[in-house]
């Protein structure tokens, strides 16, 4: 391969990174925001979405970069996702007086990280890729800098993710010692061979493993989540609870299935411990939340425990369920945030359960949005949620493996006891007296939030119909770094 | 060789001299010009051993941006390292044993890598294989096999930049800063104001 084929091969992060910096520029020297300044962002990430789409599939830089199926249906979900955020995060900011322009350039910057991990084929790439990604999140989360609890949980994201990233790189030097190699598809090879450095190579396996559940913010790993959630701004979270885990669940799936596929009965039982003990720490301790912001992030552990079921469950089946269920949780998620950012009372944030009651004679139309929105947490047929469960729990009870049909069983269970959660959701804005009136939602986070519970049902039936064989694409492409 | 000899003792010494009065000078400021002086005698090492690059890095990044660095906050900040040192005969005996374990351990392991390192089975290193000096070699891969690390490694610390502003950068409305073209478009008729005072009263500002 020449040299210039390469950039050919990285193009959706060449037109990121070249968007990022003149919109840097731009917004120094302009110094506001504008409806111009957010449509070029919002512009940039579509056309690196599509150059990942339109662009040629193959290996660059002598494989530390793929460009594969699975690359690129994880960098359409990424950036789609961030764009949705850069419009409703600088609206949100706008309405209170605190508008950046670097908070576009971030997400934009985050983006590109995130894609440098979904298309890792190198352990440096995908530690670049997570540093990259995470700086930005940092500062993201706290953005509002006068805000105590922005400022919090900015720093607790950042010391714990230094912690994380600390695992990573040792988990990595581990496996590059006994293996001699960072590409993926070298480790599998030495991996493959067995012999004296299996031990080594499963500690450095595992410290990896750990490494990644804190990105993703999977049980026992999960301790900052609800304190970040809870300061982050509302459009930001919407931005983390969506983007970044998929990000996340992409290096699972590129570490396990590029680099150690043949050792499937090593990490399974690892994933399944973790999995299980997010859908069961996500199920009781949301129980005893109040706000809603620490509730979904409690939600998101929970569900991050079930697409991690999907990766256990491994082959191209997990994979692919993994892909699908975090696809539509994205969707989901993002919509639920952008409700709850659109519903003030007297210009302050509504946050707690206690906040929505009444809210369907206040606000019909978001209140079923947010009805539909929990209903599909918490798996109901047929809303988006009930499916991405469905291929998750065929995927762990089709492998065949006793333990992994247990693990599919104990989820149910998990989802079931979840289920309170989100019915009391829903009964304060069904059934409670209201306790006074909502101002005006902001058009771009209602029209999001309206979109999103269109899609969570009844146009996932339809979209199913492309999601479900690009997906199966997508998990058929791992394996081949 | 001889010299080589000569100029490694001397190197090797001035390093652990320095480092011995890094820890034990009075003045904090003279403890990091010992720390720098310990730096570029490290640096001369690197220079014997033919890694010139390694030399230069730890000249320009620790030298350069690490130990003035470490001045500035010696200055700035207000310690008093006569408090700090207080406890220094009372933890000494500890401080030792945790010295000496550690210096026994680095003995060891450089034993074992001589003995049974790469180095003891395939000779020495080379540090200009095929006759390219170190930096070069470096210079070749960089730009070409290594170019996406690297402009990826550009972009994070771009990152930490903006992070670093956007945390911490305020616009006050009342500062007064130099605008040289507002100066240059100075006519006398904006630059004087004719002002009718009447008795007793005097201007408001």
């Amino acid at each position: 391969m020449t040299f210039s084929a390469n950039f050919s091969l990285v193009l959706p992060e060449i037109v990121l990174a070249i968007a990022a910096l003149v919109l840097l520029v731009a917004g120094a020297f302009r110094g506001k925001v504008g409806a111009i300044f957010t449509l070029a962002a919002v512009a940039s990430l579509v056309a690196a979405a599509a150059t990942a789409v339109l662009g040629p599939h193959g290996h660059a830089f002598n494989g530390v970069y793929a460009a594969d199926a699975a690359a690129t249906y994880a960098k359409v979900a990424i950036y789609l996702s961030s764009a949705i955020a850069v419009v409703l995060g600088d609206r949100w900011l706008a309405q209170r007086g605190d508008q950046k322009f670097e908070y576009a350039v971030l997400v934009i910057l985050a983006a590109l990280g995130m894609g440098v991990t979904a298309s890792a084929g190198d352990l440096i790439s995908l530690y670049v890729g997570v540093e990259l990604q995470s700086l930005a999140l940092y500062v993201l989360a706290a953005m509002r800098r006068d805000d105590a609890k922005s400022s919090e949980a900015g720093l607790k994201y950042f010391v714990l993710g230094a912690l994380s990233s600390g695992l990573l790189l040792y988990g990595s030097s581990l496996i590059y010692g006994f293996t001699g190699s960072t590409h993926f598809s070298q480790i599998a090879l030495a991996a493959a061979h067995g012999g004296s450095h299996g031990v080594g190579l499963l500690f450095g396996l595992v410290f990896l493993i750990c490494g990644l559940a804190f990105k993703v913010s999977a049980a026992p790993f999960h301790m900052w989540t609800p304190d970040v959630y809870e300061g982050a701004p509302t459009p930001v979270v919407g931005f983390f609870a969506a983007a970044p885990k998929l990000a996340a669940m992409m290096m699972f799936a590129r570490v396990l299935g590029d680099a150690f596929p043949g050792s499937v009965d090593k990490w399974r039982q690892i994933l399944v411990i973790a999995a299980l003990l997010s859908v069961f720490v996500g199920a009781f301790a949301g129980l005893a939340q109040t706000n809603l912001k620490r509730l979904w992030a409690y939600s998101s552990i929970a569900n991050v425990g079930y697409a991690l079921l999907g990766v256990a469950a491994g082959g191209e089946v997990g994979l692919q369920s993994m892909l699908v269920f975090m696809t539509l949780y994205m969707v989901d998620v993002t919509g639920f945030f952008a409700c709850l950012q659109a519903l003030n009372r007297d210009g302050k944030p509504m946050e707690t359960i206690e906040d929505m009651a009444g809210l369907i004679k206040e606000r019909p139309g978001i209140a079923v949005a947010m009805t539909a929105f929990s209903l599909s947490a918490l798996g109901l047929p047929p809303f988006s949620g009930f499916w991405s469960k469905f291929y998750v729990f065929k995927a762990a009870i089709g492998t065949g493996d006793v333990m992994m049909q247990w693990a599919a069983v104990l989820g149910l269970v998990g989802s079931v006891v979840a289920a309170f959660y989100y019915l009391r959701l829903i009964k304060a804005i069904w059934f409670d007296a209201s306790t006074g009136s909502v101002d005006a939602p902001s058009p771009s986070a209602r029209a999001v939030g309206f979109a999103a519970a269109i899609f969570s049902f009844p146009i996932v039936l339809v979209a199913l119909i492309w999601i479900d064989p690009a997906a199966k694409a997508a998990a058929a492409a791992f394996g081949h770094a | 060789m001889a010299l080589q000899a000569i100029a490694f003792y001397l190197l090797a010494f001035t390093t652990i001299a320095a480092g011995l009065l890094v820890v034990s000078a009075r003045n904090p400021v003279h403890s990091v010009l010992f720390l720098i002086t310990a730096f570029f005698s490290a640096a001369g090492l690197f220079v014997l051993l033919g890694a010139e690059f390694l030399a230069m890095l730890l000249i320009v990044v620790y030298v350069g941006a690490v130990a003035v660095l470490f001045l500035f906050v010696v200055m700035m900040l207000d310690v008093d390292f006569a408090e700090l040192r207080q406890g220094f005969a009372q933890y000494l005996p500890f401080g030792g044993a945790v010295a000496l374990f550690i210096a026994v351990e680095m003995v060891m392991v450089v034993a074992a890598v001589a003995t049974n390192g790469a180095a003891a089975k395939n000779g020495l290193p080379n540090a200009s294989p095929g006759g390219v000096p170190n930096t070069e070699a470096i210079g070749r891969v960089l730009y070409t096999d290594y170019v996406f690390f690297f402009q990826l490694a550009g972009l994070v610390l771009l990152v930490a930049m903006i992070g670093a502003i956007v945390l911490t950068l305020r616009h006050k409305p009342g500062v007064k800063r130099q605008d040289i073209g507002k100066q240059i478009a100075r006519t006398p008729k904006t630059g004087m104001e004719l002002v009718q005072i009447k008795p007793g009263e005097g201007i408001s500002e």
